[in-house]
């Protein structure tokens, strides 16, 4: 069982956050737009987008810095739409971390826990513990300037999980760190939520990040809520051209359709120069405007004619190619100058290239691969 | 440039001279000359002091000044006076300061230019010229006293000029902007996630001032306050223009002593003695930042 389908099987109950008709306008421009969300309890949540799309504004209502021009937001049942940051049951990390510079880690760390006037020795304690969750005993009596980035980061996280929040929201938490880190920091991540049970709101702007950490994602787009789903859900089976374009490469052929018979559609694509089937069991009618998206990993290439098990093969020249070592990308450029993306896993060892530029190939794919996206 | 190069080391240490250069000829030099006339006696001549070595060639040094000033009651009260007032100017202009320079801060890049030109903007007019405008002001029948008559608030005009009073305003409005851009460059470079951080954390409004903000200021207070307390303590003109009898300030009386009483002797040991009395707390303040510097 992955943790994905773990938390999804666990949450059960009232949503631990609901977000209702929320909207946030800062004079004539709508950072957030009538947005509807449940978060559940226990789950790793993402709000990814780019940046501007307004998911720190969410994040930031949730914690109570900016209230909402209109809507509701509850924590666990209760409508604390109107309620200070500092009577809320939840936490934030922030993506500068700000961390306190003028206090040690372990003064940083017990700050919370004095503003609720917790009892000295519980503070010790509670102190130590977190600081042994996130491996930093020995640093306790440094001060910020002291630390690398990693390590300032998982004070910052210390300090919000002292409180034990019903909610963690992380805004942007790896993006300040290396990409050896972050990796690293990801599965970390996701076992400390499993083993203290916290919900987590993580905004990003990292697909990748999103998809390894997430159990659900929403996709912000301009204000608005584009897709809620499962990381498998938005990726295979994203409902716009803003989803499949942002999470991922796709390639996009516009086109109309032409027929739909036994859940199979047909789509006359101008771009690639040929009639594309997918399956579909919408029914739309004959001319109607759609476009037909294809993952690069999904689709065949071969020198050679391939076999009938690909519903559909198109000609093409290699244009470009790149190795990455573990697999390697092709742009196929049409018989009508339409250059297609084409990802291969490089499994055979040799280091002489299985295609050169400008040799004739066919790529090929499945009707089952075909997403069908509204024109 | 590395120090194992012959031409950057000259050139290095031409630029350290410099401000060892300024400071010899504008500070030490004149202070050793005051410092020699406060040893002497006055007299009737030209220049109205005994010089250090007399005909014979022994020295002349006398601590008679210096024994005056300490026994007379006059110089002891003004030096307090001027403390206090200078201290209060400051306390006043670090309470004004504080919220105007936090709200230029955090105000948008583009308002915030303009909130700093308005700060500045007293500048561009001599400072003699803004202090001689706050006496049309305060004057018994200038504009505050006539806009409150005219309003009915008192039937006769009110004293506000020659008072401490008046003082006061002249020294807050000239100093404030000593106190706000200084607060203002600190406060700037605070990142406002940790007020947020700290509010997340549990602290009011009020709680994140103290805990976070205000410690964060400091080296910004430390300075302006530094930047208000000094030229006010020796202020020469707002009290003698703006401030009556009892508004005694050690700038006044020495001012008085050279050029009016012309004792040169007892006004350079009023003035060596004012700047003993600025270095223990200038020293004192300066070691509390460079504290907070290497305290991180």
């Amino acid at each position: 069982m992955t943790a994905t389908e773990k938390t999804n099987n666990e949450a059960g109950g009232a949503p631990i956050i609901q977000v209702k008709d929320v909207s946030k306008h800062f004079g004539d421009f709508v950072a957030v737009d009538s947005v509807n969300l449940d978060i559940h309890r226990r789950e790793i949540f993402s709000i990814l987008g780019a940046s501007g799309c307004g998911k720190t504004t969410l994040l930031r209502m949730i914690a109570g810095f900016e209230s909402p021009t209109k809507g509701r937001i509850f924590i666990d049942g209760v409508d604390l739409t109107d309620v200070p940051p500092y009577r809320r049951p939840v936490n934030m990390m922030f993506q500068s971390y700000a961390i306190f510079p003028h206090m040690t880690v372990e003064q940083n760390v017990a700050y919370g826990l004095q503003k609720e006037r917790a009892p000295r020795n519980q503070i010790a304690s509670r102190v130590s513990e977190m600081l042994e969750l996130v491996q930093l005993q020995q640093f306790r009596k440094r001060k910020p300037d002291q630390l690398s980035g990693g390590q300032r980061q998982r004070v910052a996280l210390a300090r919000a999980l002292i409180k034990r929040p019903k909610v963690l929201l992380l805004d942007e938490p790896l993006a300040a760190l290396d990409k050896k880190l972050r990796e690293h920091t990801q599965f970390e991540l996701m076992g400390l939520q499993d083993r203290l049970g916290i919900t987590f709101v993580v905004v990003t702007h990292d697909q990748e990040e999103a998809m390894i950490l997430s159990s659900r994602i929403a996709v912000m787009n301009e204000g608005r809520m584009d897709q809620v789903g499962t990381p498998k859900e938005v990726y295979e089976y994203p409902n716009s051209r803003f989803v499949a374009d942002f999470i991922g490469t796709i390639n996009m052929f516009d086109g109309s359709v032409e027929s739909v018979q036994d859940g199979v559609m047909a789509v006359r694509c101008d771009a690639a120069g040929a009639t594309l089937r997918a399956v579909s069991s919408s029914a739309l009618a004959p001319g109607s405007h759609v476009c037909l998206a294809i993952r690069p990993e999904k689709i065949f290439i071969s020198q050679e004619e391939p076999q009938s098990k690909w519903n559909t093969s198109l000609r093409g020249v290699v244009a470009d190619l790149g190795y990455f070592g573990n697999l390697s990308l092709y742009r196929i450029r049409l018989e009508n100058g339409k250059i297609v993306q084409v990802s291969a896993q490089n499994r055979r060892r040799s280091a002489e290239r299985f295609l050169e530029w400008d040799d004739q190939v066919f790529i090929s794919w499945t009707t089952q691969s075909v997403v069908v996206l509204p024109g | 440039m590395t120090s194992g190069d012959g031409r950057g080391t000259l050139w290095q240490r031409v630029t350290i001279a410099i401000p060892y250069l300024w400071l010899l000829v504008f500070f030490l030099a004149p202070f050793a000359i005051i410092l020699k006339i406060s040893f002497a006696d006055p007299i009737i001549a030209q220049p109205p002091f005994t010089p250090l070595l007399d005909e014979s060639g022994s020295p002349h040094i006398t601590a008679d000044n210096y024994t005056f000033l300490l026994t007379d009651k006059l110089y002891i009260v003004t030096y307090l006076k001027s403390v206090f007032m200078a201290a209060v100017a400051t306390v006043l202009c670090l309470m004004l300061g504080f919220p105007m320079a936090y709200g230029i801060a955090r105000a948008e890049s583009a308002v915030r230019n303009i909130l700093l030109l308005l700060i500045i903007l007293p500048f561009w007019i001599s400072f003699l010229l803004r202090v001689y405008a706050w006496m049309g002001l305060l004057n018994n029948y200038g504009l505050i006293n006539n806009l409150l008559l005219w309003l009915g608030v008192i039937q006769q005009p009110v004293q506000l000029i020659y008072t401490d009073f008046a003082v006061y305003i002249g020294l807050v409005y000239s100093y404030l902007p000593f106190m706000v851009l200084p607060l203002y460059a600190t406060l700037e470079r605070m990142d406002p996630d940790l007020v947020d951080a700290s509010q997340d954390l549990g602290a009011s409004p009020a709680q994140a001032f103290r805990d976070i903000t205000w410690p964060m200021a400091r080296p910004g207070v430390i300075a302006g306050c530094l930047l208000v307390f000094i030229p006010a303590m020796g202020e020469y003109v707002i009290p003698y223009l703006l401030g009556g009898p009892e508004s005694l300030m050690i700038g006044r009386v020495l001012f008085d002593e050279f050029f009016v009483n012309r004792d040169w002797p007892l006004a350079s040991s009023v003035a060596i003695l004012l700047l003993m009395l600025l270095v223990a707390p200038i020293a004192f303040l300066q070691r509390q930042r460079r504290e907070e510097v290497e305290g991180g």
